[in-house]
């Protein structure tokens, strides 16, 4: 059998690590030597349960699609990740690592975010816990995403700018390693996606893989099969891709499929489709395949979903893409769009831009009647009004 | 024999200074100018930054001149290529500093190489893990002989800082303070306390203080515990002058002052 798991050094294959500055080393080292040990006592496990289901709403439904099954001629479920709190997957992340924050005597939260979904989801968990929360976010963001800016403000956050480099989702994610680097004892920085120094991206990947063993239990009861043929995600650092994947795979017989922004197209310049245009090196922390220059520049990428142009990738799906174990597909900016209006008119369902890339996959393949495909819709549309009126003109 | 050894082996209880500016600020071809006028207004060693696009251990002034150096086209083999002139020039030891994401790209051995060819002594890269260092690149600093330069900080653990010295082989960099660069030093019971603790573990390597040493004061308290202390931001804020030509031998005399000791 393949093991697809970090191993006990912290790496992927060739990617993964703690590629970090010394003055961060204590912290990273604490959270190596205690996350497991933290997840897995029962006083915890029965927290985060009782968090993911009172409070989130977990189980969160697995729907088939009826309509939009028959247009594409299969079994189509759709994981309802948009249905959870706060309107997306973040929030399995931030439930679990704020109740380890707390077991770890943290009282200060820092995050990062592109869109503004996971400082929405930083920020919740905040309020609910009664933490001090900072989410950096860059300041072209800021502007983009004002709903989402209120929101955090509304529960409490302080959001701070972020004017480097390109003042978007990596420099937020530079400005708070840099925080942290700056307060590093009361301190406890929530990482949003399965990137990061090691142990962040198996931590993140353990808190979202309640996807897939979700899926597992609401297939069978459904299916009378554990496993679907295919399962699809989008991906920009991963967390929910990981998330729907992590139970699936050693079932060497599910398809697994990531989708990519490739933008305005995947050599136009102007797109975030990593598995593409990216070569192997170190980003925040790890090792992956990055967006970079010759001389080791990180490139900015572009999407019109704020929440998946990320210059890189999480190791674990660096590591998967290497070794074939997962498809990684480029589904542009128009794609996505056509994609999401399509699933809103067959389905009453507004996706989110970045779920609406795994759906216009969908548009791509060829099924058999009996297939069961699983898609990751992983955040509902509301915050993407705007660019959905703009771009269609409604 | 590697100039930095050299150097800390023959101060003779003179104390050191190091300057630290980014290659390619404020004007892409000023690297061996600046370097010679500080080996002139005396110097004793240079840290010479490669900028990188995500520079997260340091505060907004050398992420700055990172940028702008970018943008005037500086890469780590423009450098090198600038860098062949470096010893017809300069004689004191010359550090390289910068992320590893350039270096990886670059390539390690090719790196070292590169360094070993234009005369550069050692490398400073915050976010080399030490692991990787010695299981996959020390047999090749080794064979270049290019000094690597770990980092310590007030939370580094003692076994961590003995492992560390067992695996320098210039100096060790005392970071002074829980800090990205820039922030100027406090002198605090807490920092002192760090300083003679350290000074205290009588390390085999030569102790050199860095981040937030921005004038004589900084310079001298550091000084109190360790062999040489870094100067960085402080020296890339007056690089924004437009005469900072003409500044940089007062700065340096003003922060060594009168050092004798």
């Amino acid at each position: 059998m393949n093991n697809y798991q970090v191993n006990e050094k912290g790496y992927y294959g060739d990617f993964g690590g703690a590629y970090i500055p010394e003055m961060m080393y204590p912290n990273i080292e604490e959270l190596r030597l205690r996350y497991l040990e933290i997840i897995n006592e029962n006083s915890f496990k029965k927290e985060f349960e009782q968090l993911l289901k009172d409070y989130v709403g977990r189980p969160s439904p697995l729907y088939l699609a009826k309509r939009l099954s028959d247009k594409y001629g299969a079994n189509i479920f759709l994981k309802r990740e948009d249905l959870n709190h706060t309107g997306a997957h973040k929030i399995n992340n931030t439930i679990g690592q704020i109740l380890l924050a707390k077991r770890l005597g943290k009282r200060r939260i820092i995050a990062e975010t592109g869109a503004g979904q996971h400082g929405v989801a930083t920020a919740t968990v905040c309020a609910l816990m009664g933490m001090e929360c900072v989410v950096y976010m860059g300041e072209i963001d800021i502007e983009r995403q004002a709903p989402n800016v209120a929101r955090m403000k509304m529960m409490g956050a302080e959001v701070r700018p972020a004017r480097s480099g390109s003042k978007t989702l990596k420099d937020a994610t530079n400005e708070a390693m840099r925080d942290w680097i700056n307060n590093p004892v009361d301190t406890h920085y929530i990482i949003g996606s399965v990137v990061g120094p090691h142990p962040y991206p198996d931590m993140v990947a353990r808190f979202q893989s309640v996807i897939s063993a979700e899926t597992r239990k609401q297939l069978l009861e459904k299916t009378g099969k554990e496993t679907p043929d295919y399962a699809l995600a989008c991906v920009g650092g991963g967390s929910n891709a990981i998330g729907m994947f992590y139970h699936f795979l050693e079932d060497e017989n599910v398809q697994l499929i990531a989708a990519e922004a490739a933008g305005k197209g995947v050599d136009s310049g102007h797109s975030a489709a990593t598995s593409v245009l990216g070569k192997e090196g170190v980003l925040h922390g790890s090792r992956t395949i990055l967006m970079q220059t010759d001389d080791g520049q990180v490139i900015e990428p572009y999407s019109i979903s704020a929440g998946l142009d990320y210059p890189g990738i999480g190791p674990q799906h660096a590591f998967l893409h290497k070794i074939g174990r997962t498809k990684y597909v480029s589904i542009t900016d128009e794609e996505a769009m056509q994609a999401g209006l399509l699933l809103t008119r067959l389905e009453g369902i507004i996706p989110a831009i970045e779920s609406a890339h795994a759906l216009a996959q969908l548009e791509k393949m060829s099924f058999a009647r009996e297939d069961v495909v699983v898609v990751c819709l992983s955040g509902r549309g509301d915050k993407d009004l705007d660019n959905y009126m703009k771009y269609f003109n409604f | 024999m590697n100039r930095i050894k050299q150097l800390f082996e023959n101060r003779n209880n003179r104390k050191l200074l190091s300057i630290y500016f980014t290659a390619g600020y404020p004007h892409l071809d000023d690297t061996l100018q600046l370097a010679k006028i500080l080996e002139d207004s005396g110097v004793d060693f240079l840290e010479i930054g490669f900028p990188y696009s995500d520079p997260v251990a340091d505060g907004p002034i050398i992420q700055y001149s990172s940028e702008e150096a970018l943008k005037n086209g500086m890469s780590l083999a423009y450098l090198f290529s600038q860098l062949k002139e470096l010893r017809k020039h300069i004689k004191i030891p010359v550090l390289l500093m910068g992320y590893v994401n350039p270096m990886l790209q670059y390539g390690v051995e090719h790196f070292c190489q590169s360094c070993a060819e234009v005369g550069v002594d050692g490398i400073i890269v915050p976010d080399m893990p030490m692991y990787e260092y010695e299981e996959l690149y020390q047999e090749t600093f080794k064979k270049y002989g290019i000094s690597n330069i770990f980092l310590i900080t007030p939370q580094t653990a003692v076994e961590r800082i003995r492992k560390i010295d067992d695996l320098s082989t210039g100096f060790i960099y005392m970071v002074s303070s829980y800090a990205t660069t820039g922030k100027n030093l406090t002198v605090s019971e807490e920092t002192t306390a760090y300083f003679k603790r350290t000074k205290g573990l009588n390390l085999k390597n030569p102790l050199v203080v860095g981040f937030g040493i921005a004038d004589h004061a900084s310079f001298e308290h550091a000084l109190q515990y360790a062999d040489a202390a870094i100067v960085g931001s402080a020296f890339v804020r007056l690089l924004s002058q437009s005469d900072y030509l003409q500044q940089i031998p007062s700065f340096i005399e003003g922060i060594k002052g009168d050092v004798v000791v």
